[in-house]
């Protein structure tokens, strides 16, 4: 039970009345109508990032990927800070999605560099650089459909267990013994995430909503460095928008890196710590929310592209 | 088979050998005849390829396909008087006699195939099942196939149909060129330009490579999507239809309820070859497995080799370019 | 279906789910445990309630039995299910027992990691000509006792699942398939044509376990199917054992994570081309295991005995069984080999009836007789129970889950599911 160290009893506790007391129905009916500039103005409450960011953990360096002739990726750099929230935004085709499989290594940058933790981590197996400490979730939810949501968890946390293929098959000691703490870690992490009730449930079954949290429990069950979510948001309706802002917060209060990448303005400029703008592959701003919020540049990038939040 | 490895040396010349004088000599034969081989191959090649542009699916039973064409010439020439030995029949007579048997036996693959898609894989699309469940109902499909086909006719291969005697056409490096090389050879090539020119050219061709890059947003571009389907299905049916004349033509006792087995394994190799979804490298993979295949066998000495080679070029192949020589798929080659 | 209906309480949901659950019939003391997850409910849905309802000391008397019972069939000999006067039963119990060790191992290729192997009568007849090679008079080769085959046919079957593996398990699962194939056909070409292994001809008298009765006939003689028949059930049962184990480690949640998701696993930290690789040789070995079983009891081995086709009763057996599910793979097997055996009349189209039988399975029934149930989290039942606790005695709970209510997003699971 000492992997659970992370995860004090009291988390949850801090992180449901925030949700609560950020949701105003107004609001959300404003992020509903789309209404941009209104909805900016619900800026996190500033907070002291000097004494809660660290120095840089994952540094993206002239990241560049060509498709063919065209250019995914243009040149892109931005540092990631430990224990931040960093939000990578950007209107639709910006290249969001495209950064977050060369950091992850689905494409391999035709230029470029992702270091975490000083060593290069592109070209590196997709598995390797996950037990380096880049752990995802998909924008379209990819769950193991005929496995419950313990089982998800528990794959997820293999990525740290040791147990070799003669082990299991003779059921070691050693082995035993990590299934145990899998199991009771997985439990934990379903319990953080707020689908602990649903534990035995097919991840298939499991409402929309537990889905998307499942897939964040399952990252963060490989005890990633840094966690990318892509889009967790897509398809909630303001109030889950809210409860996930909240968790998101709680994450990163339990000391992990969060990196974001979201198409609501709203959240983003809501719960993270800095924000990262890309445009036709090109980062054009790099910043704190309220910089970025006005920042021209951005301004124009969003207002030329209305944006649809409804993945 | 490990402790044979150890004791092997002795008995090494045994069972491989090269006869490297022999496949000097008979070189530009062995060429011609793999030609002709590989025409066939790549027609059949050509019904995977089209099949696994469209839906990403290794269509087993296009083997099946192939066979029932082989069938139905059989049973037309043998009905129209063919037998083992070539018919006494003027020029015109004989081209009509195979017209006919090719039109029947492109209908009945072409049949075949559409009763194959609508009755096996349809049900299976219409709720999106996951890949291994359409593997193993084309397995069952090829399988139910040549069953019906061995409880029909029985184990034994059908009297041999001779459609008429190659007489030499012309004289290569000391080696002749027969008539009906010749004709499998022009015919295939033409069969494929004309099947390459259709998918490139006409509006139901631009339909099959939107849906093989892209199936929803081809929907959604109006393409319908099931009618594309069955289309390919029926094209791949037609030409295995062709290549089950050319195969009767060339191995005229070749008509055998297990015969599309083996064959189906190398057209898909050849499809592997030279690049699957694409459909000039259907036609150079097949032309090259042919060569590939009959070099072999002669530098060998044994006709089954060809089987093996032609597996063991298959999986060099995908261990080595598993994207095969011209790599790109339907959807995007400019074919 | 009920399961969609969003949050069930736990009891209900294990209740629904105790269907299809027989695992345990062949389970270790691990999975003992009563079976808690979800699974569709199967043919013999009734039956798993019942045996879920069953306790602990009930079922594994219930097992017991059941092993006694299987161990004394060819003996009982009972008379509506004997294949007899057509096959004489106990090498007809035999029988279904090697297609049933076979189903076994092909289930963990097919089932777990959902990878389509067709050629596996080629493993299966690589451990034949491996006790035969090694044991019959015929051979040129070294001699050595048949029981050291065994180990010998599984770790040269598992050497060619690698060597046949490692070039297409990075691809696509359809080229395994094709290769798959091509290699079955490959193996009875190789054996015609290499001299070494005597083509049709074949290795007479292949060796088989030591032992006499009192008139000095060997005990594991080709014509008496009993001792066969108990030294493959014997095998069944410890290598369902070892597979169980697997089952329920991280090795079998990695083949199952494959099986639904090849990229989400490996993303998710599986190292998906090594565990691929690993379900392929153990596959193989399995069947090289059972190959070296049937050589010993058949006593003859040639080229003549593992067409392609045999692969494609085996894929059948798995499909019947319900793929993924070791008891359904043990069923299948041996129905696979039963129904032609006891209906004889039948038997002439039995390639016909199972080839029918894998394309309707697939479009109606598609897990089979069988379903694949949730591979059990042992210890999962007691740290759910912790968690649940914790949160009902606890003030501010996580037990009311923060996303918003079930009703509201069931209307978006159409989506998801797809």
């Amino acid at each position: 039970m000492s992997q659970d160290d992370r995860l004090p009893a009291g988390s949850r506790d801090a992180a449901q009345p925030e949700a609560a007391a950020q949701a105003g129905p107004d609001v959300d009916a404003l992020a509903e109508a789309g209404i941009e500039s209104e909805l900016a103005e619900k800026v996190a409450p500033d907070r002291d990032i000097a004494a809660k960011v660290g120095e840089n953990i994952v540094e993206v360096k002239d990241l560049t990927i060509k498709f063919g002739g065209l250019v995914a990726l243009d040149n892109v750099s931005f540092d990631i800070r430990r224990g931040e929230i960093l939000g990578l935004i950007g209107p639709n085709g910006a290249g969001k999605t495209t950064c977050f499989n060369a950091m992850t290594g689905v494409y391999k940058p035709t230029a470029g560099q992702v270091v975490l933790e000083g060593q290069v981590i592109n070209g590196l197996k997709q598995h390797k650089i996950t037990r380096l400490g880049l752990s995802r979730t998909f924008q379209n939810i990819r769950l193991f459909g005929e496995m419950t949501a313990l089982e998800n968890v528990v794959v997820g946390l293999d990525a740290r267990h040791r147990t070799s293929v003669g082990g299991a098959l003779l059921r070691l000691p050693t082995h035993v013994r990590e299934e145990k703490s899998a199991i009771e870690r997985g439990m934990a992490l379903l319990d953080f995430v707020g689908i602990a009730d649903h534990a035995h449930f097919l991840s298939r079954h499991l409402p929309y909503g537990y889905q998307r949290r499942l897939e964040i429990a399952r990252a963060l069950a490989t005890d990633p460095k840094v966690l990318c979510l892509d889009e967790p948001a897509a398809g909630f309706n303001p109030a889950e928008k809210e409860e996930l802002m909240a968790l998101i917060r709680t994450i990163r209060d339990e000391g992990y890196t969060i990196l974001l990448i979201e198409h609501d303005m709203k959240l983003v400029m809501g719960v993270t710590d800095r924000i990262v703008v890309l445009e036709f592959g090109k980062k054009i701003a790099d910043g704190l929310p309220r910089a970025i919020r006005e920042d021209p540049r951005v301004v124009a990038a969003y207002l030329g592209e209305p944006e649809d939040d409804v993945a | 088979m490990l402790p044979l490895l150890v004791q092997l040396p002795p008995m090494e010349n045994d069972w491989i050998s090269f006869d490297v004088p022999s496949l000097m000599q008979n070189f530009w034969s062995a060429t011609f005849d793999g030609l002709t081989f590989g025409a066939i191959y790549a027609l059949v090649a050509l019904g995977y390829t089209l099949v696994y542009g469209v839906l990403n699916l290794i269509n087993f039973a296009h083997s099946e396909v192939f066979i029932v064409g082989c069938y139905a010439v059989f049973f037309t020439l043998s009905g129209l008087g063919f037998g083992p030995s070539a018919p006494r029949l003027d020029f015109w007579s004989i081209v009509l006699n195979l017209v006919l048997a090719l039109v029947v036996a492109m209908v009945a693959s072409a049949l075949t195939a559409f009763v194959l898609e609508r009755v096996a894989y349809r049900p299976l699309r219409k709720r999106n099942a996951p890949r291994l469940v359409f593997l193993i109902t084309a397995i069952g499909a090829s399988f139910t196939i040549q069953y019906l086909i061995y409880l029909w006719r029985g184990p034994s291969p059908e009297l041999a149909v001779t459609m008429f005697r190659p007489t030499p056409i012309f004289d290569v490096f000391g080696t002749i060129v027969d008539s009906q090389q010749l004709v499998i050879i022009i015919a295939a090539v033409i069969m494929m330009v004309g099947t390459e020119r259709f998918i490139r050219k006409s509006r139901t061709g631009r339909g099959i490579r939107a849906v093989a890059q892209d199936p929803d947003t081809a929907t959604l571009m109006g393409v319908n999507k099931e009618r594309i389907i069955i289309t390919t299905f029926l094209i791949g049916g037609v030409l295995a239809g062709a290549a089950a004349l050319f195969y009767v033509m060339k191995i005229p006792s070749g008509v055998q309820y297990s015969g599309g087995f083996v064959l189906g394994i190398k057209a898909f190799a050849a499809a592997v070859l030279g690049g699957i979804g694409n459909v000039r490298g259907a036609l150079l993979g097949g032309l090259l497995l042919g060569l590939i295949g009959n070099y072999g066998q002669i530098l060998l000495g044994n006709s089954q080799w060809t089987d093996v080679v032609a597996f063991v070029i298959l999986v060099l192949v995908l261990l080595l370019r598993p994207q095969g020589i011209l790599g790109t798929s339907l959807g995007r080659s400019k074919a | 279906m009920s399961m969609t209906d969003g949050p069930t309480p736990l009891p209900e949901a294990a209740a629904a789910q105790a269907a299809a659950d027989r695992e345990a019939v062949t389970a270790g003391p691990g999975s003992s445990v009563t079976p808690e997850k979800r699974g569709r409910p199967g043919v013999f849905g009734a039956w798993g309630e019942r045996w879920n309802a069953l306790s602990r000391q009930q079922q594994w008397a219930f097992l017991i039995v059941v092993v006694i019972l299987a161990y004394m069939l060819p003996l009982i000999n009972p008379p509506i299910i004997t294949t007899e006067p057509g096959n004489n039963f106990a090498l007809a119990c035999f029988d279904m027992a090697r297609f049933a060790l076979i189903a076994v191992g092909l289930n963990v290729v097919v089932g777990y990691a959902g990878l389509l192997d067709l050629g596996y009568v080629a493993f299966f007849a690589v451990g034949s000509y491996c006790a035969a090679m090694l044991t019959s008079p015929d051979s040129p080769f070294l001699h050595i006792p048949y029981l050291w085959t065994i180990p010998i046919a599984m770790t040269v079957t598992m050497f060619f699942g690698v060597v046949l593996g490692v070039p297409t398990l990075r691809l696509r699962g359809d080229y395994l398939a094709i290769v798959t194939l091509g290699f079955g056909e490959i193996v009875r070409i190789l054996a015609t044509i290499i001299p070494a292994m005597k083509g049709q001809v074949g290795f007479q008298n292949v060796g088989h376990p030591p032992g006499t009765e009192a008139d000095g006939t060997p005990i594991f003689s080709n014509s008496n199917g009993v001792p066969w028949y108990w030294l493959t059930l014997s095998i069944i049962i410890v290598i369902t054992l070892l597979v169980g184990n697997l089952e329920r480690s991280r090795v079998g949640r990695a083949w199952i994570a494959i099986r639904e998701d090849e990229d989400a696993a490996e993303i998710m930290g599986v190292p998906t081309f090594k565990y691929k690789v690993w379900a392929f040789a153990i596959g193989a070995a399995i069947g090289g295991l059972s190959g070296a079983l049937f050589a010993g009891q058949v006593g003859f081995v040639n080229n003549q005995k593992f067409d392609v086709t045999t692969s494609i009763l085996f894929l059948a057996a798995v499909v019947l069984g319900g793929a993924g599910n070791k008891v359904g793979a043990i069923l299948g097997g041996a129905l696979v080999s039963y129904i032609p055996l006891r209906f004889t009349a039948v038997a002439e189209y039995k390639y016909l009836i199972f080839g029918i039988a894998l394309v309707l399975i697939m479009i109606f029934r598609s897990q089979g007789l069988l379903p694949a149930r949730q591979r059990l989290l042992a210890y999962g039942r007691t740290a759910y129970q912790r968690v649940t606790q914790k949160d009902s005695t606890g003030p501010s709970s996580a037990g009311t889950p923060p996303a918003a209510g079930p009703g509201q997003d069931q209307n978006r699971e159409k989506g998801v599911q797809a």
